[in-house]
């Protein structure tokens, strides 16, 4: 009978025990995250609170045959350990999209296979957390994957639209939720359980693909918060509180995350999923006239060496250049002739969350030159030089001054009210949004045109001759 | 032990307990989620997909529950169920376990990396 009986966990007081420690450990993990100084303390107690939970339920009463359990742990061991060791920074937005994959994967498979063993005998209840836990995890699935694959190249980075998409996706969603409504009331119907399975999958790709590279930071934080609430689920329908509790921080964490982008842009969780946004844009207005300066290596490298107050602002453009050392030997170059290097990070700069900070962080920058956009606007007036380094939008005075822009309301970063900018840049094109940006036709403003990378070198060596 | 350990989520008061333990999760979440500063939000994000790997505790108990059998898997059928279902358990396994070992790695490399600046103002002052 051990084989029909159910999954979940039935009372045992030292597996719970684990488990509680466990919850209790991570959220001091997560609290211990407020401050760089406690951050990686935090992290030990809760990988301790995880080997504890995982050692624990190996001696679960239901376990009886232990290969295939190794041998997932010996190869998830081995692929995550690699993963950990030779993933660049520069490609942290992939891998950690790729992650809410895999943990969706584990979410999504879990609930079927307890659906393929119990479905005669479960509550109306357990059969809903089961349906949402399925849905949230098919549909992240292959969301994941193909906003890792267009953070990764693979796919095309812009928007792919077409007419009538809106009306598809709908059907698709409906046709989703009824299956999860017909399963409910009839849970013999496995073959609809499993259409609702391959609704979510397409659901997923279909929810993803209209979405541009530069809303990544927000459709990576959703993705991040529906993983979290599959798992959540999961442990609904499996009873078991530790995944509850995980679960929930995981998909918390993903909407606070969500909702922070979603400010820094000055716009709605639908109107990121469903705007489109990205697309050409021809209608923006007027658009910026002018001419832009183009400013050589040696004028700029000048600039800088006498200034007393230099900003950075980086952008995306910093993270496919992997400019960042070169930032750094620039800034140091600077800070030894005496001058004063800031950085200032707009919230969705780069593809996720933070993006800009840990690449810097790699360079050696010392966090506390790090300014967040609320910090360092105030100190603008008093910049000599604005450094923007592959950052387009973030930097975009149309925002702030033109109210028929489509990114009108966007908090930027005022590089415009520095003494004076200079924006490296590859060629005269626009940016990943394709609007007109303002800043460069600036009478403040200078272009230095050539790969951000090599152009920095060049200038650390220029301000070591001054 | 049949069918009736079905129950642990059947029960009404364990719903509840459950409920309740959700929403608290959600209240704490929220409260300590919002004091990280967003120089530490990748990191955020790489631990708390670490945290949730946890769902590796249900993959265990499904890929080691029942009997894997190669023959019965291919003959189809109810009887290949069980050994599906373990196949499914080791995908599971495999891959919360990618999450929770990359997830806490890479966390640990990226905030070995966050540091202060230290000792290069006082040289500049002197």
């Amino acid at each position: 009978m051990e084989a029909t009986q159910h999954l979940a966990l039935a009372p045992n007081y030292i597996l719970e025990f684990t488990y509680l420690v466990a919850s209790i450990l991570f959220v001091f993990g997560l609290k211990g995250l407020s401050h760089p100084d406690t951050a990686r303390r935090g992290m030990f107690l809760a990988e301790g609170g995880m080997a504890a939970a995982i050692i624990g339920t190996l001696f679960h009463q239901d376990i009886q045959f232990f290969g295939w359990i190794i041998a997932g742990l010996i190869l998830g061991s081995l692929v995550g350990a690699a993963f950990a060791i030779w993933v660049p920074m520069t490609a942290m937005p992939q891998r950690t999209a790729l992650s809410h994959a895999f943990g969706a994967v584990a979410a999504a498979l879990v609930g079927i296979a307890e659906f393929t063993m119990h479905h005669e005998t479960m509550s109306l209840f357990t059969r809903s957390a089961l349906g949402l836990e399925v849905m949230l995890g098919t549909l992240t699935t292959t969301g994941s994957l193909i906003a890792c694959g267009k953070l990764q190249g693979v796919i095309r980075g812009t928007p792919i639209q077409f007419k009538g998409q809106q009306y598809l996706n709908m059907l698709i969603f409906l046709s989703m939720a009824g299956c999860f409504g017909y399963s409910l009331y009839h849970p013999m119907a496995s073959l609809v359980f499993y259409g609702m399975c391959a609704l979510g999958l397409l659901f997923g790709v279909m929810l993803v693909i209209p979405i541009g590279s530069a809303d990544m930071p927000v459709v990576m934080s959703l993705l991040n918060s529906y993983a979290g609430l599959s798992s959540a689920a999961t442990g609904f329908v499996l009873g078991n509180n530790i995944l509850i509790i995980a679960g929930t921080l995981d998909g918390f964490s993903g909407f606070i995350l969500s909702i922070l982008m979603c400010k820094a842009m000055n716009r709605s969780i639908t109107n990121v999923l469903f705007g489109g946004f990205g697309a050409v844009h021809h209608d923006a207005g007027p658009g910026a006239k002018g001419e832009m300066r183009e400013i050589s290596l040696d004028d700029a490298a000048v600039r800088l060496a006498y200034a007393n107050k230099v900003v950075f602002v980086p952008g995306y453009g910093l993270a496919t250049a992997q400019a960042q050392h070169a930032v750094r030997d620039l800034a140091n170059a600077l800070e030894d002739r005496g001058v004063t290097v800031k950085y200032g990070i707009h919230p969705v700069a780069g593809r996720m969350p933070g993006h800009m900070n840990v690449l810097l962080a790699e360079a050696n920058v010392p966090y506390d030159e790090l300014y967040e956009m609320d910090r360092i606007n105030p100190e603008m007036a008093s910049t000599d030089v604005a450094v923007v380094v592959g950052a387009n939008d973030v930097v975009n005075p149309d925002a702030r001054d033109n109210a028929n822009s489509p990114i009108a309301g966007m908090p930027i970063i005022e590089v415009d009210r520095a003494k004076s900018v200079i924006v490296l840049k590859r060629g005269q094109g626009r940016g990943f949004s394709g609007l007109e940006n303002p800043l460069f036709f600036k009478s403040v403003t200078s272009m230095l045109y050539g790969d951000a990378k090599s152009s920095l070198s060049q200038l650390a060596q220029e301000v070591k001759k001054v | 032990m049949t069918t009736e350990s079905s129950g642990s989520s059947m029960d009404p008061m364990v719903l509840i307990a459950a409920l309740y333990v959700f929403a608290l999760a959600a209240f704490l979440g929220y409260q300590v989620i919002s004091r990280v500063p967003p120089l530490l939000h990748t990191p955020l994000m790489s631990a708390t997909n670490a945290i949730s790997g946890i769902s590796l505790v249900g993959s265990l108990v499904i890929a080691g529950a029942y009997e894997f059998n190669g023959h019965k898997l291919l003959a189809g059928g109810v009887g290949s169920k069980p050994s599906w279902v373990t196949l499914m358990g080791f995908v599971a396994v495999f891959t919360a376990t990618v999450n929770v070992v990359s997830g806490f790695g890479l966390t640990d490399r990226m905030l070995k990396m966050f540091r202060r600046d230290t000792g290069k103002k006082e040289v500049k002052k002197a």
